[in-house]
């Protein structure tokens, strides 16, 4: 339409100017188009560039580890003697405190996001998006730290026997920290629900909450699974926060109380040490990267599953 | 107690900010009748509508003084739960709302909300029918309702409005999306709904107030005065005879 408008526009224009104009804009037209196509395309290549180099230099890990006994195993010790390649430990600890985080930032946030749509009033929005931007800008590093000197000995007054590096804390922070992830897009989905279903549910005698529940909420939906399959994937590939505050002993267990380590972690503490570079305990850091982004991807698709299955379209 | 009236609109003024938007409206709303609101647009007609089930309460800034008294108590006095009001006096809008959920779980909302003992299939089902639509869906019952076309759905929001059982229906321009035959159907609902509900619709159509409507008030604003009911009574007489000049000109289609 707009197009159109702009072609009816054009030859309305005396034909002198336009002919001069023609060469030049064709040339700008076209330049534009390769620039933007070279960006596009450079997110791509990147993609696969990571994509290659994981699985070129996990495949030397795997000539010499079966993928079965990497995948099976449940002792992780590519370091020390006698040596061991089962990666299920580093798993339990990503998803032991992927689950806490989980089932912090799962209500939290959304109960944030249902009072900022439904409830608050623009005053407070106006207060409250804003603190949860800053709170999403802090460095993880900061959150690290967070959880060290201060969640975990206040845990400490709960559970004695808790290590100062544990799971629960690294993950109890982890879910403050993608609060605002979950919030602000579970938020967004909600506002773009069309306040004639809203007026509807009122007009049935419905309270704020039974709107918020059974109307918003449902309609929302497929946003507010985009908004965790999002934050999860945030949870799962966080680093820092697990390497200060999640411990680093590799260990097949799901009690948050303990000392664990995650893979993003174990990647870190192998690439910062003297393994030479090539060697078969280097080339874990590959291995257990792949097994990482596969994770993530996986998780991407079930989101896309799901939000197909559930949508509410309006 | 066909005859007696149900409403009762008493000095009622209402702002939105510092705007006026109705101004010292009183009249009574006869009771399993049709009441049809006409006027301009932007005369102030929904929003009269909208205070019969304290919708205006949703907007930030509105405010109302005068009484709306529903079987004589007064709906906006101190205490009154408005989503109890809203439980009796049920609305159809403007553009059809369905949820974006089953047909069935459009009609039961209500019923669920409300904390419905019996049986909720057959209340589902009667409610279907008093809104003429059961024999077109009662095989679809757990599809979307989005897939029905607008007079369908239409009719659906009817169905879900009635299904609590309301004593009064507002219905805001019901028609003004839908074509003349689905049109005629609602139109033809009404009247039969009509024998048991109280009916208040808005409407830009004379003919249709005309047609559906027992009694008729006609609506106006002056400049920048909206709000004004110029005269109130039974539709045969106000299309016939009009006592007021500018009645007499919007019917015969010389304003608005
Ligand atoms: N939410 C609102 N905030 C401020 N002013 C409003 C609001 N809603 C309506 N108004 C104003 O109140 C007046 C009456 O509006 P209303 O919607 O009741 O008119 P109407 O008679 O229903 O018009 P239409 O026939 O176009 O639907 C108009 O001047 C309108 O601009
Ligand atoms: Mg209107």
């Amino acid at each position: 339409m707009k197009r159109h408008l702009a072609e009816a526009g054009d030859a309305a224009l005396p034909p002198g100017p336009r002919a001069m104009r023609g060469g030049w804009q064709h040339l700008e037209s076209k330049l534009v188009h390769w620039l933007l196509f070279g960006c596009a395309l450079l997110s791509i290549a990147t993609t696969l560039g990571i994509v290659v180099s994981l699985l070129s230099q996990a495949l030397g890990f795997f000539r010499e580890v079966s993928i079965w006994e990497f995948l099976t195993g449940t002792r992780w010790a590519p370091i020390l003697v006698p040596q061991s390649f089962g990666v299920l430990p580093l798993v339990a600890g990503t998803l032991l405190v992927t689950v806490i985080a989980a089932a912090v930032a799962m209500p939290v946030g959304i109960a944030t996001a249902i009072f900022l749509s439904e409830y608050a009033p623009d005053r407070v929005r106006r207060i409250i998006k804003p603190s949860l931007e800053i709170l999403a800008g802090i460095p993880t590093v900061v959150y690290g730290y967070f959880a060290l000197t201060l969640i975990s000995p206040l845990l400490q007054k709960v559970f004695p026997d808790m290590l100062i590096f544990n799971a629960l804390s690294a993950g109890l922070v982890m879910g403050l920290m993608i609060i605002p992830m979950v919030s602000s897009i579970s938020e967004d989905a909600m506002l773009a629900v069309p306040r004639s279903l809203r007026e509807g549910a009122y007009a049935l005698g419905a309270t704020r909450l039974e709107v918020a529940l059974r109307v918003t909420v449902p309609a929302a939906l497929s946003g507010i699974i985009a908004a965790f399959i999002l934050a999860l994937s945030r949870a799962i590939g966080e680093t820092m926060l697990v390497t200060i505050a999640a411990g680093a002993t590799p260990k097949m267990t799901f009690n948050p109380l303990e000392s664990i380590q995650t893979m993003t972690a174990f990647i870190v503490q192998l690439s910062l040490g003297e393994t030479p570079h090539g060697s078969l305990e280097y080339n874990t850091i590959f291995a257990v990267g792949l097994l990482l982004f596969l994770m993530t991807l996986v998780m991407n698709l079930l989101g896309h599953w799901v939000v197909r299955r559930w949508q509410e379209r309006y | 107690m066909p005859g007696s009236s149900i409403i009762e609109v008493k000095g009622l003024n209402m702002w939105y900010g510092n705007f006026q938007a109705l101004r010292n409206i009183s009249l009574t709303i006869p009771r399993h009748q049709v009441t049809a609101v006409i006027g301009p647009s932007g005369c102030g007609k929904s929003t009269f509508l909208r205070c019969f089930n304290r919708m205006n309460d949703l907007i930030p800034g509105a405010r109302v003084a005068g009484q709306v008294l529903f079987d004589g108590q007064d709906i906006y006095a101190p205490g009154v739960d408005p989503t109890e009001i809203r439980s009796r006096v049920g609305m159809v809008f403007q553009k059809p709302n369905p949820f974006p959920k089953s047909i069935f779980d459009n009609v039961a909302f209500g019923l669920r909300i409300n904390g419905y003992q019996g049986n909720l299939a057959e209340a589902v089902e009667s409610s279907l029918r008093r809104a003429a639509l059961w024999d077109e869906v009662k095989d679809l019952l757990h599809k979307s309702a989005l897939a029905l076309s607008g007079g369908q759905q239409q009719r659906l929001c009817i169905a879900r409005a009635i299904a609590i059982e309301p004593a009064v229906i507002l219905m805001d321009e019901p028609c003004s999306a839908l074509d003349p035959v689905a049109t005629l159907k609602i139109e033809d609902l009404m009247r039969s709904l009509a024998e048991d509900y109280t009916i208040i619709i808005v409407t830009h159509n004379m003919q249709q107030a005309a047609r559906v409507s027992d009694t008729t008030a006609f609506m106006t604003m002056e400049e920048d005065r909206a709000g004004i009911v110029v005269e109130y009574g039974p539709t045969s007489e106000l299309f016939a005879n009009p006592k007021d000049k500018r009645t007499e000109d919007y019917i015969t289609g010389r304003f608005g």
